[in-house]
């Protein structure tokens, strides 16, 4: 090869603390190309990207960008080397237009009347040849995450990036959004520009780049060419031994309705109307899936059958209605009537992170007269219950005095469903089960499901990982913006037409 | 996984901020033209010098063990009580009320009375910013400060008013009777000749202020109710999501946080002055705040920090007595304590722990 690599890491090391998240890592990724780069959740990923846009500096290492040799001390240099970074969490001021969140830090003068005539010439050309279209004058608020996420690539490009980071880009972003994002990143890569995707799903590294690394805890494992490997080596690689990425489950043996809700609405404290008029039912020994983008409503219907959220309309479990608004419609109550919630963010509201992990086998529960004694809790009970909890769900390492905290984010979910699970519930809530959760660790996490849909259980699943919901549904229902946009048996469907209604399209309307 | 064996976060870190306050203190004494030396012997001297010395050191400390453990419960749930003050006056009024419109046969009962009566005025002047702060979102640092300006006010107007007796010129209370004189260390501890802590004020309260950190121990760490101030203070979105309700919580933890604060009304107004007077409280109230910080809201570390803060007290009356250092001295070193182990506490954690681990390191490339 004749050609010098955009960018090339030789020796990188970084350690926080006792923490060392990457070790010794060394990469080339040449110009015009898509390079992927996976791996679990704290495999250092994201801190090798921060170093490369000087956010950290390495303990160790050298960058080269395109053969030469380049010191990055803070984001400034990393822009004026090339880089551009799009991040996860958008950096966007949202009552701005997008032309001033464009111009915002690189504006050419103290008036910013030039600046803003020159950036609007700019994106024009850019929206022209990348298919980039962003309606100039947008206030950010206004426009959907797919779009917000163009601006972010439009900010990169406007201060000249040749090199351009993606993490996580499609977190937020419907299938169609998605394969919109790669379209672009593809014209981008024939123009000549590199991009480097940081991402945790496979599908999307097969799709869409055309050499990939692999890290795990903190190493890079393998560089390979995309066309030369599959889904089931990566895995292998991000993980380090076989793992099985299909859920093995028999055909669901159907009984009663457990939860029947009717006409659900809720509107939230700032007024806006989330769940409008949902209406949908669940039945022992089945897992109803509730796919959809993240923010469409389907937070807000965990809440509200979690019991810490109000709402209007009929909510039946067991045959009897629940109480949405009065005395008896918070968590307590609703664990009384044997629905146990696996809630969609664990380290807001699972789990108190400050806490031992025997504190938190017990939390929502803490009534439970078994760990009574007296006036007083009967602190050794839970410890030993949570001894107990720990080995049935292989959480790692099984000490109940660490804090929850301390726990990787695969354990930290076996903490909850062991607590939730454990309990025997009739109706099982769980929300994003495998969110920032391991490969490994999601294997074991979905066997669990299926194994409480085997026993009876009436199990609502939500997830904005669609290949989670087809793998473990037995009926899918699709939610936007609030409203549910029907329902589909996961043989008859795919991911297209979810994707589809997921974006707001019925079948009906899209012809 | 943690960097520091505990230990080091409960004993160390204070002990060294302890020490970086009394060196600033050391140099501002010099500064004054005085020897700090000289300072540290006669505070030494003056407050645990003699049984008279111990007399006042705990009987301030008495009072600081009260409202330290007032701050601490409230901070477990993530509230900033800064009322202690105002529901320690609030609390005295209580004590007065019930010393001197009841019959008390004997003190142990007027005693009783007069904690029950300390723990419900001030528990009920904390229930108002925690009502406000629970249901209309009011902060509760702005609501608890003003509430200490209107029980001022209040007590002012009782003071000058209602409760002060005809003819008198003083604004305060008449004499409480004599059978709800609490015994002083003096009674109780003098046999025959020797007479022990003769003239002190510590008294009888000072066992209960310790009975009283025991229970609060076992309500934070041993009950439902602490298990859930605990979790509502870390994560109030966890808590909700376990249905422990926030408005609950948070009238709870300050009503037990306001009534231990009143509770210090049974040692400065019914145990020391036997009658209520204008400002009895005398600023116990704001070095709670400081006692729970350095104490890191755990009753141990308040009684242990308590003593500390008691100690400078009486030893910084005794530095105003003897030489030309005012008493506002001891205002400074309480000041520096609280920058050091409040608002410094990063400053003397970060390196701290770098050391640990550095040592940790050692050891496992030696094993």
């Amino acid at each position: 090869m004749t050609t010098a690599p955009a960018i090339e890491l030789k020796g990188i090391s970084k350690s926080f603390g006792p923490v060392q998240a990457n070790k010794d890592i060394s990469i080339r990724v040449m110009p015009g190309t898509i390079h992927g780069i996976i791996g679990e959740n704290g495999a250092g990923k994201s801190t090798l990207m921060s170093i490369l846009y000087g956010f950290y500096k390495a303990d160790a290492g050298e960058i080269f960008i395109s053969g030469q040799k380049t010191a990055i001390p803070d984001s400034q240099a990393a822009i004026a080397a090339g880089i551009g970074m799009v991040f996860q969490h958008f950096k966007l001021v949202e009552n701005f237009t997008v032309l001033e969140n464009v111009v915002l830090g690189a504006e050419d003068s103290g008036l910013l009347r030039p600046s803003l005539a020159r950036a609007r010439r700019e994106l024009k050309a850019l929206a022209d040849e990348y298919e980039l279209n962003v309606d100039p004058d947008a206030i950010i608020e206004d426009i959907g995450v797919g779009m917000q996420q163009r601006v972010e690539i439009l900010k990169a490009l406007y201060r000249r990036a040749d090199i351009l980071i993606l993490d996580e880009p499609t977190g937020v972003l419907t299938p169609a959004e998605a394969d919109h994002l790669f379209r672009i990143l593809e014209n981008l890569k024939r123009e000549g520009k590199t991009i480097i995707l940081i991402t945790h799903k496979l599908r999307e590294i097969m799709d869409a780049t055309d050499t990939v690394s692999v890290m795990r805890r903190g190493e890079m494992t393998a560089t390979v060419k995309t066309s030369e490997t599959s889904p089931q080596k990566l895995a292998e690689l991000m993980v380090g031994r076989k793992v099985s990425l299909q859920v093995e489950k028999s055909p669901a043996q159907v009984r009663d309705v457990i939860l029947d809700v009717q006409n659900l609405n809720v509107t939230d404290e700032k007024g806006v109307h989330r769940v409008k008029d949902v209406s949908f039912n669940v039945r022992a020994g089945e897992i109803l899936g509730i796919a959809g983008v993240s923010g469409n409503g389907q937070s807000e219907l965990l809440e509200v059958l979690g019991g810490y959220e109000k709402g209007t309309g009929t909510i039946i479990v067991n045959g009897q209605p629940i109480d949405l608004t009065g005395a008896k419609s918070d968590g307590r109550s609703r664990r009384e009537r044997g629905i146990a919630h696996v809630p969609e963010d664990r380290q807001r509201e699972g789990l108190i992170m400050d806490y031992h992990a025997w504190e938190n086998v017990a939390f929502g529960y803490h009534h439970d007269p078994k760990y009574q004694n007296g006036m007083f809790m009967n602190n050794a009970a839970i410890k030993a219950d949570t001894v107990e909890k720990m080995e049935r769900f292989d959480v790692r390492p099984p000490d109940p005095r660490l804090a929850a905290k301390s726990f990787s984010g695969g354990n930290q979910q076996k903490i909850v469903l062991a607590r939730e699970i454990e309990r025997n519930p009739d109706l099982l809530l769980i929300g994003q089960p495998t969110r920032g959760v391991d490969i490994g660790a999601i294997e074991f996490i979905h066997q669990q499901i299926v194994a409480l849909r085997d026993q009876g259980k009436a199990i609502l699943l939500v997830s904005v990982e669609l290949e989670e919901i087809l793998a473990l549904s037995d009926r899918i229902a699709v939610m936007f913006d609030g409203r549910m946009m029907g329902e589909r048996l996961p043989q008859d469907t795919d991911e297209k037409e979810l994707g589809m209604m997921m974006a707001g399209m019925n079948k009906g309307e899209a012809a | 996984m943690d960097a520091m064996p505990k230990w080091a976060d409960v004993v160390l870190i204070p002990l060294i901020s302890l020490i970086l306050a009394a060196t600033i203190s050391a140099l501002v004494i010099l500064a004054i033209g005085e020897s700090p030396v000289e300072a540290l012997n006669l505070m030494v001297k003056g407050a645990l010098g003699s049984t008279y010395g111990w007399g006042y050191t705990l009987y301030y400390a008495t009072n600081f063990i009260f409202t330290g453990l007032a701050v601490s419960v409230a901070f477990h749930s993530r509230m900033f009580n800064i009322g202690g003050e105002g529901q320690a006056m609030v609390g005295g009024l209580g004590v007065a009320l019930i010393c001197l419109y009841v019959p008390w046969p004997h003190w142990s009962l007027a005693l009783v009375g007069g904690i029950l009566a300390a723990a419900i005025f001030g528990a009920a002047w904390a229930a108002i910013p925690a009502f406000l702060q629970a249901k209309r979102g009011s902060h509760i640092v702005i609501t608890t400060i003003m509430f200490n300006f209107i029980a001022a006010a209040l007590l002012n107007y009782l003071l000058i008013g209602a409760l002060k007796p005809k003819g008198s010129m003083e604004p305060a209370t008449g004499k409480f009777p004599e059978a709800t004189h609490l015994p002083s260390f003096q009674d109780m501890f003098s046999f025959g000749e020797t007479a022990l802590f003769r003239g002190a004020p510590a008294n009888v309260s000072f066992f209960v202020a310790i009975v009283a950190c025991f229970a609060v121990w076992a309500l934070i760490w041993k009950t439902k109710l602490g298990y859930e101030i605990r979790a509502f203070g870390h994560s109030e979105s966890a808590a909700k999501y376990a249905g422990i309700s926030p408005t609950k919580i948070i009238m709870i933890s300050m009503m037990i946080s306001g009534g231990l604060a009143g509770m210090m009304a049974i040692n400065n107004v019914q145990g020391e002055a036997e009658r209520l007077v204008l400002n009895a409280v005398e600023g116990a109230g704001f070095i709670g705040i400081a006692v729970a910080l350095m104490g890191r809201s755990h009753p141990f570390g308040v009684f242990l920090a308590a003593l500390l803060f008691g100690f400078l007290y009486q030893g910084g009356a005794e530095l105003a007595l003897w030489t030309k250092i005012p008493r506002e001295m001891i205002v400074v070193i309480q000041a520096l304590v609280i920058l050091f182990t409040g608002a410094l506490d990063d400053m003397v954690r970060a390196p701290l722990e770098r050391v640990f681990l550095a040592f940790k390191r050692r050891k496992r490339k030696a094993a």
